[in-house]
C-alpha cells in the first residue's frame, strides 16, 4: 500500500513473517465477487443446491481467498516490488458470514491471510523471495495454502 | 481408468478468446477483493508511480468474455468452447462435485487498463487421485495471455476437480 514503506530485499531474512491481512467474506463479498468475474455458479448464492453438492450451503469462492492472498503479497512488496509466481490449493470450503445491515456483517469468523519467508536469492539478475502463504478461518483451519515468489527492490 | 472420452481430452487446445482490460473491471474486482491499493482506483496516482497507469490486481487478466454462449452455468468462460466441451464429456461419463482445486500462476508483465489480451486455453492434464473421501479426478488447464504488442503477460494454470463418478 501507498502509506506503507516500501520493503527492501535487505530487509527480509528467511522465516521473516509476510504481513498478515484479515478479510471477512460476506454474502454481500461473494455477490460483489460473481458479478466481478462473472462466476455465477449456484454453489456460491444457492444453498439448496450447494447441499444437494454435499457443500452443507453456499461457499466463497476459491478465486476470493486466491485474490486476498496476492492482495497480502502485494501489499506487503510494496509498489517497487514484482509478484512474479503465485500458487495455491484449496484445502477445505469456507462458509461466509450473513449480513446484518446493507453495511454491517454479522458476528461471525474472521479469516486471516499469513504467509512467510522461505528461500532468499538471486535470480536473473533480480533479488528474490520465496513465501509460503496460507489463509486461516476462524475456526484455524487452513483453508487454502500456496506459494509466492517476489522480486524486491535492493539498496545496493 | 479415464473413460475414452474423457482421455482424449488431454493435449487439446481451444479457441483463442480475446477479452479488453476495462478500466470498471479492474475497480469492480478490487472492490469485491476489498483491496484500496491506489495503482488500481486512482488514474493520478497510478500514472505517476512507477507502474505509469493503472494496472489490474495480479491474477485478473481482463473481463472474461462473457455471455458469449448465453449459458447461465458457463463458470469459467475465459476457456472458451474448451470449457463447455470438458463440462459436457465430464457430465456424460458420470463426473459429480466438480470444484476448483487451485491455481498457479507465473506473471511475467503487468497487465494494464486497456489492453487487449488473447488468451488460449489447453488442457494439459486429466488424472485421478486417491483423496480422503475417494478418487478425485483433476483437470489442468493452462491459460496463456498475450497482450497487444504480442508479449505473454502470464500463463496461468488451474486445477478443476471432480469429487466422485457415478
Amino acid at each position: 500500500m501507498a502509506e506503507q514503506k516500501q520493503l527492501y530485499w535487505e530487509d527480509v531474512e528467511v522465516g521473516s513473517e509476510v504481513t498478515p491481512l484479515s478479510k471477512i467474506a460476506t454474502t454481500q463479498t461473494l455477490v460483489k465477487w460473481a458479478g466481478a468475474v462473472g462466476d455465477f455458479q449456484p454453489i456460491h448464492y444457492d444453498d439448496s443446491l450447494a447441499a444437494s453438492q454435499r457443500l452443507g450451503k453456499r461457499i466463497v469462492h476459491g478465486a476470493l481467498k486466491r485474490s486476498w492472498l496476492i492482495q497480502m503479497t502485494t501489499d506487503w512488496i510494496g509498489e517497487q516490488g514484482d509478484l512474479r509466481k503465485f500458487s495455491c490449493q484449496f484445502r477445505g470450503v469456507d462458509y461466509p458470514r450473513f449480513m446484518k445491515s446493507s453495511t454491517e456483517p454479522e458476528e461471525g469468523e474472521t479469516w486471516w491471510c499469513k504467509g512467510k519467508v522461505t528461500k532468499k536469492y538471486t535470480e536473473g539478475g533480480e533479488h528474490r523471495v520465496d513465501c509460503d502463504v496460507w489463509l486461516e478461518n476462524g475456526k484455524g483451519e487452513l483453508t487454502t495454502q500456496g506459494k509466492a515468489t517476489a522480486a524486491l527492490p535492493s539498496r545496493d | 481408468m479415464l473413460p475414452e472420452e474423457v482421455a482424449k481430452l488431454i493435449g487439446k487446445a481451444g479457441e483463442t478468446v480475446v477479452m479488453e482490460v476495462e478500466k470498471g473491471a479492474i475497480k469492480r474486482i478490487a472492490d469485491a477483493i476489498g483491496d484500496s491499493n491506489p495503482l488500481y482506483w486512482d488514474e493520478e496516482y497510478a500514472r505517476n508511480s512507477r507502474c505509469g497507469g493503472i494496472i489490474a490486481p495480479p491474477g485478473f487478466t481482463g473481463w472474461p468474455a462473457k455471455w458469449r454462449w448465453n449459458l447461465y452455468l458457463f463458470y469459467m468462460p475465459q476457456y472458451s468452447d474448451l470449457y463447455r466441451e470438458w463440462v459436457d464429456a465430464m457430465d456424460k461419463a458420470g463426473y459429480t462435485g466438480r470444484l476448483d482445486g487451485g491455481w498457479e500462476f507465473d506473471f511475467f508483465q503487468l497487465v494494464r487498463a486497456g489492453d487487449t489480451l488473447a488468451c488460449t486455453p489447453k488442457i494439459t492434464d486429466i488424472v485421478e487421485r486417491q483423496g480422503k473421501s475417494g478418487t478425485l479426478t483433476l483437470t489442468t488447464f493452462e491459460m496463456t495471455y498475450i497482450n497487444q504488442n504480442g508479449d505473454v503477460v502470464s500463463k496461468t494454470r488451474n486445477n478443476m476437480i471432480y469429487r466422485s463418478r457415478s
